[in-house]
């Protein structure tokens, strides 16, 4: 409570400095007060500005996107159409697929035979929420989760479609809904980044990923995601050469310190002074992240809880352990990605693959969050960037089939940091195809997420070439019902 | 909760920031708080309505709320539709002026700009300005932007000893209205550094900095100027931004992201530049070499322009989607980069701010829509698939002759995407909300009239196109493309917004300048090399960069050019600066881009395990040194040395680039290879020459910072040696790992020195200095 009052005083002490900001700058609105050169050098004007504007109370403090890249199956996972088992075979009702455009990989297909379930559902929790058996470990914590049947999107297709998921756009360098929460927030921790990105990979069907998905757009690059990778060096560049000690490195920059500042002495460039913070912050990374990245002090119960994938780097499991250790120590946002989910063939065996490698940690990093304290203020989200058919793509086989891209409905979860626990939101046809009760689109995602952590989707513009961008564009509605 | 303890750490630094900007920030404010004696409409009152009211009162006719414009004069001074007794504006009289009762109201219902809205209120200044405005009769002008440019005179000043050409009396003009003076011109080291970045992208070596200083010849400066101009250089260095402009990259994007080989077209660039071909034909040439009477081989290669966009090879993508996808494109970066105007935002829906209508949009990009091309042509594959269609083909005769400027490296057959359209033109049509499906009218190949309507003499394709941007009446494109060489050497536009003139765009700090130049740049054939020599032969150019207490008060952006700007290098320049100071650079103009040292694993963790670039397979030998400008962009995955100094992805069209500054940068300096290789090469070259520390400090830093370090500066760095000397003294295994960074193999045999100088050349070339022009 103390620390909420601290903040609301810093708050109007930036409100104030904001408005004589505006003023001095004549016609200058809140998004131009972002001019970068206004603050060259010293972006951390510009960040502590924009950490003063939570616009509301934030439900959540960090986001983990546990990004699930190529689109799993909802049908094999939470949305159950025995109706499909049932019509295994027959063609998909043109009344049902309506005006539906299609990708150019089934378009040319002369039947579209719906497809039933490989894998068994079954009801779990308080909330009675269906779940495949490829998801026992999921399924144990469904009371923790919020289950969302009905997504839906506009692209029909991986690049535009991560890209409108990330960023609120299917084209254009819009920056990514990481950077938009880096830029609207600020950092807990300087010395992490704010926006952090982790990758991994599945033995399924996989379509790539790219830096476009955390790139900061026309926002200022110190909100870009940073890659973390496996191995020696987390972070880019962050390893100190070989052969070089710790006390060799400090003094050299030392020693850089002294002379940047008699250039300063000299030429009163305020760009000085912020590049020998730069340095300062720079040191001090290097012994931040080592430390998290250090699994060899998790306990046993740590290691049993994620699975013993958590200590071969570069595995989702190791990345859910990751993503927890950088959440708790103030990173902003956290975004995975896990590919090898794109079935248009092979299915069954396929994600059976997939669901091996990610239902472990994935409930693993609830209950950890939960068990930390930390579920309440860190807001989970798992899910792809569309579904797929309920028709096969491909010959059909009764234990081999494969689902083509599908935008009208999908389903995603999320958890904790203010969303409602134990809920199934939306409800889709029988067929799976059409949603028929609460629809949300990819920018109500988007502004529900904004929501949670304080930020009004309407409020939070960035002005770029005369425009005033958000992340959800023109449109979006907050997803009150599933907000606690 | 358990945030980690090492927040703590950073509380005071974050508290030192805000205290730092807030002072800045004051200052700012205390200079613009006065009105001026004549409120001008362009200058004043403009972006306040555009800003604020023409979202919903402007010129897009479907979103107009109350059937109330304010952009247009007549429009705002007649009645009101809802209240015919009532007007916006009354001239003369606010307090009758709906307008300004509005934008004071209390009342939250009357309230403008309306809640609804989400736009922020007027400030006490902007609406003191508006009554003004109004009380002065509320005159309309025309945006600046679209009245062609009329040379002015040159202002008068009092003192003429400090001017050396045209620029500096209209910069000096304006420095004295706004109570500045010029600062002194630079020590002639720091102005033959900043020389050599802006024109070559690379530093002066010690011989040639001495020979500068020792030449007494009044013209040396010139003549430096002259030389560099001509150096192959040149066009390397001015090729950077145009690269940036036209997206060039060597992958197609999008989720494969496969091999393109279209770096025949980035080498024609260079070699435009090299030749100076005027910026007309520049131009011209891209736009529509294909259409040139009697075309040329290499008039068609500069038409690659226009397909360096993203070209998708996902399977099963919609194939009328993406070639839309293609135009849309090509018009945005015209848009951009021609005409500094946000056609883009007319692709959904008229205009918001601009006079540019949803037909005005689609019109334009039929000049562009009737390419002979597919949307997905091919999926990933062999060489067929690395140039789609339209393609020329380069022959090994085209090398010896006509296209002697590419270089390529073997025999195998060389394709480069152009442009070539289709014997009938498709038919264009104004796409409803933009969609690729939804055709409404058709329209034809036209300009918006707005900035300068198209001459129906002219032919409706791209070589009218052409020719319609350089009419001298066009009042848009010599502006812009003055405005961008100007932001490339003082950092920032006259008009800061280099891709937006319009409404929402900055208003130029100095617009008699900027017309003065457009005008002068036109009227001696769009001359590149002319224009930049001007720029750089002024007084104003040739400044110090002392910044002065008083001016970062007075002028805290330096809007007014009272002292030289220091900016940070861009990435490239960064990379060659390493490369040239240490003797590593190799210097070959041209090719196909090469892949450096890069961090393991990149490219193979972001792929999706289709095509050639799935991994990264570095060079080895002199490719490992070419310069920045030959790096390997892969859309999806960029050179992330590039990118943490803000290169450009390369996904779209980008006119201008961040200088941030972050602690990634700093890990960059102190832990990339090419740093550690670079301080390798040049202290093993200068321990041949010279065993003395103090000697060998002070080539080096020569070198690398083209100067005599100051005493002070000496002492330090010799305090360094004799540190890191005891530091490294007797580690051997630890220095054998250092100096085995890098494919550099040194010939000193005491590797203690090497490994000691090595140190200490890497930390100069951490200076802030290293890496900045000063």
């Amino acid at each position: 409570m103390e620390k909420e009052l601290l903040e609301r005083g810093l708050n109007l002490n930036r409100r104030k400095f904001i408005s004589k900001l505006s003023l001095g700058l004549g016609s200058a609105a809140l998004g131009s007060l972002l001019i970068p050169d206004l603050f060259s050098g010293s972006n951390n004007l510009e960040e502590n500005i924009m950490r003063g504007l939570p616009h509301f109370a934030p439900k959540a403090k960090r986001v983990i996107y546990l990004f699930q890249n190529g689109a799993p199956s909802q049908l094999e996972t939470f949305d159950y159409k025995p109706l499909l088992c049932q019509m295994m075979g027959e063609n998909l009702p043109e009344s049902i697929r309506g005006t539906q455009r299609l990708t150019g990989m089934s378009a040319y297909q002369t039947s579209f035979p719906l497809v039933g379930s490989y894998y068994k559902f079954n009801q779990h929790g308080k909330s009675g929420a269906w779940v495949s058996e490829l998801f026992p470990h999921m399924a144990g914590i469904v009371d923790d989760l919020c289950i969302i049947k009905t997504m839906h999107t506009e692209a029909i297709n991986h690049d535009p479609a991560l890209t409108f998921f990330q960023s609120g756009a299917q084209q254009g360098n819009r920056p990514s809904m990481g950077s938009w929460v880096s830029y609207g927030l600020g950092t807990e921790n300087n010395n992490l980044p704010a926006f952090c990105v982790l990758l991994s990979r599945g033995k399924g069907n996989g379509q790539g990923v790219y830096s476009k998905l955390w790139t900061n757009g026309f926002l200022d690059s110190v909100h870009q995601g940073v890659q973390f990778s496996s191995g020696e060096n987390p972070i880019l560049y962050l390893q100190d050469p070989d052969g070089m000690d710790r006390v060799t490195r400090r003094n050299m920059l030392d020693k850089i310190a002294a002379l940047n500042q008699m250039e300063m002495d000299a030429y009163g460039d305020p760009e000085i002074a912020a590049k020998i913070q730069q340095y300062e912050m720079a040191y001090r990374m290097q012994t931040a992240v080592p430390e998290i990245m250090d699994t060899s002090k998790e306990s046993e119960s740590i290691v049993k809880l994620y699975g013993a994938d958590c200590l071969v780097p570069g595995t989702y499991a190791a990345n859910c352990l990751l993503a927890r250790k950088l959440s708790e120590n103030g990173v902003r946002y956290i975004q995975l990605y896990h590919q090898g989910w794109d079935q248009h063939g092979n299915l069954p065996n396929e994600m059976r693959g997939q669901a091996m490698d990610v239902d472990q940690p994935s409930a693993a990093l609830i209950k950890d969050l939960k068990q930390r304290g930390l579920l309440d203020e860190t807001l989970v989200i798992w899910g792809g960037e569309f579904g797929r058919t309920n028709y096969c793509q491909g010959k059909m086989q009764q234990d081999n089939y494969g689902r083509d891209h599908h935008p009208r409905c999908f389903s995603i979860w999320m958890a904790g940091g203010g969303i409602k626990p134990g809920v199934v939101h939306g409800e889709t046809d029988e067929f799976g195809y059409n949603i028929i009760k609460d629809p949300v689109h990819v920018h109500d995602f988007q502004a529900t997420v904004l929501n949670l952590l304080g930020l009004d989707h309407e409020k939070l513009v960035y002005k770029f070439q005369g425009r005033r961008y958000r992340l959800t564009d023109l449109y979006g509605n907050v997803v009150n019902q599933i907000i606690a | 909760m358990r945030i980690s303890k090492l927040k703590t750490i950073i509380v005071g630094f974050a508290f030192l920031a805000i205290a730092a900007g807030y002072f800045s920030c004051q200052t700012a404010t205390s200079h613009q708080e006065s009105l001026p004696d004549q409120v001008s409409y362009n200058y004043d009152i403009r972006p306040i309505l555009s800003d604020k009211c023409f979202n919903c009162h402007g010129p897009d006719a479907n979103k107009r709320e109350a059937g109330l414009r304010l952009d247009i004069g007549a429009e705002a001074f007649k009645a009101l539709q809802e209240h015919p007794t009532k007007h916006a504006i009354v001239p003369g009289k606010p307090e009758a002026s709906e307008l300004y009762l509005r934008i004071t109201s209390k009342d939250t219902g009357l309230q403008m700009p309306s809640i609804k809205s989400r736009l922020p209120r007027l400030t006490q200044h902007e609406t003191d300005l508006i009554k003004k405005w109004i009380e002065q009769g509320a005159k309309y002008e025309p945006h600046w932007a679209f009245v062609a440019p009329v040379k002015p005179e040159l202002p008068k000043i009092d003192d003429k000893s400090w001017v050396i050409n045209e620029l500096d009396y209209f910069v000096l003009a304006k420095m004295q209205s706004k109570g500045l003076s010029p600062n002194p011109i630079a020590d002639k080291e720091r102005l033959l550094k900043r020389l050599y970045i802006d024109l070559i992208g690379l530093l002066p070596n010690p011989k040639e900095t001495e020979q500068f200083l020792g030449n007494a010849d009044p013209k040396a400066y010139e003549k430096t100027i002259d030389q560099l101009l001509a150096r192959p250089q040149f066009g390397e260095k001015m090729a950077i931004g145009w690269l940036d402009i036209a997206r060039y990259a060597d992958s197609h994007g999008y989720q494969d992201d496969n091999y393109r080989s279209q770096w025949p077209w980035r080498d024609w660039v260079i070699h435009a530049f090299n030749k100076n071909l005027p910026y007309d034909s520049f131009i011209t040439w891209q736009l529509a070499g294909d259409l040139l009477p009697h075309a040329t081989k290499e008039q068609l290669l500069a038409t690659g322009f226009n397909r360096n966009h993203k070209i998708t090879e996902e399977g099963g993508v919609i194939d009328e989607e993406y070639r839309v996808q293609y135009v849309d494109d090509r018009t945005a970066t015209l848009g951009r980069s021609l005409l500094a105007m946000t056609v883009e935002c007319a692709k959904c829906h008229d205009h918001k701010y601009d006079p540019i209508s949803q037909k005005d949009y689609y019109q334009l990009s039929a000049f562009f829509n009737s390419v002979k091309e597919k949307g997905l042509e091919s999926t990933v594959g062999g060489p067929d698939t690395w140039a789609k269609h339209p393609r020329m083909q380069i022959t090994q005769e085209d090398l010896k002759t006509t296209l002697s400027f590419v270089h390529a490296l073997d025999t195998n057959k060389l394709e480069v995407s152009v442009m070539g359209d289709l014997d009938t033109m498709r038919k264009t049509y104004v796409l409803t909300r933009g969609a690729y499906d939804a055709k409404a009218e058709e329209v034809t190949a036209s300009t918006p009239i707005s900035i300068l309507s198209f001459n129906a003499q002219l032919p409706a394709n791209r070589l009218g196109l052409a020719k319609w941007l350089f009419d001298p009446k066009n009042p848009l494109t010599a502006r812009v493309y003055v405005n961008r060489i100007w932001q490339e050497f003082f950092g920032r536009g006259l008009v800061k917004t280099v891709a937006d003139f319009g409404m929402q765009g900055e208003l130029p700090t100095n617009p008699a300048l900027l017309d003065w130049l457009a005008v002068d740049f036109r009227e001696h054939g769009w001359n590149i090399k002319r224009l930049v020599k001007q720029m750089l032969m002024s007084a104003t150019y040739q400044q110090a960069s002392n910044m002065s207490k008083e001016k970062l008060e007075k002028d805290p952006l330096n809007l007014y050019l009272s002292y030289a700007p220091r900016l940070r290098y861009p990435a490239e320049i960064i990379r060659d600066m390493l490369l040239g100071s240490s003797g590593l650079l190799n210097t070959s103009i041209g090719g196909p881009s090469v892949k450096p040292y890069q961090p393991p694993g990149l490219w193979e963790m972001a792929t999706s395990g289709r095509g050639i670039l799935k991994k990264y397979v570095q060079d080895t030998g002199a490719a490992l040194y070419r310069r920045g400008i030959y790096t390997f962009i892969k859309r999806t995955v960029p050179p992330p040395s590039m990118m943490l100094f803000d290169g450009s992805n390369r996904d779209e069209c980008q006119v201008s680039r961040y200088r941030t500054n972050t602690p990634l940068q700093a890990l960059i300096m102190l832990n990339d290879p090419t740093v550690i290789e670079a301080s390798k090469a040049l202290s093993d070259q200068l321990l041949m020459q010279q065993k003395n520390p103090k000697a060998l400090i002070e080539t080096a830093f020569q070198t690398i910072l083209c100067r005599k370090p100051s005493e002070q500066e000496m002492t330090a760095l010799l305090s360094y040696w004799d540190q890191a000397k005891k530091e490294w003294n007797g580690k051997s295994k630890e220095w054998d790992k250092t100096l085995a960074i890098g494919a550099y193999q040194p010939k000193t045999k005491n590797k203690l020195d090497l490994v000691v100088s090595m140190q200490t050349i890497q930390l100069m070339y951490n200076m802030q200095e290293a890496i900045t022009k000063t």
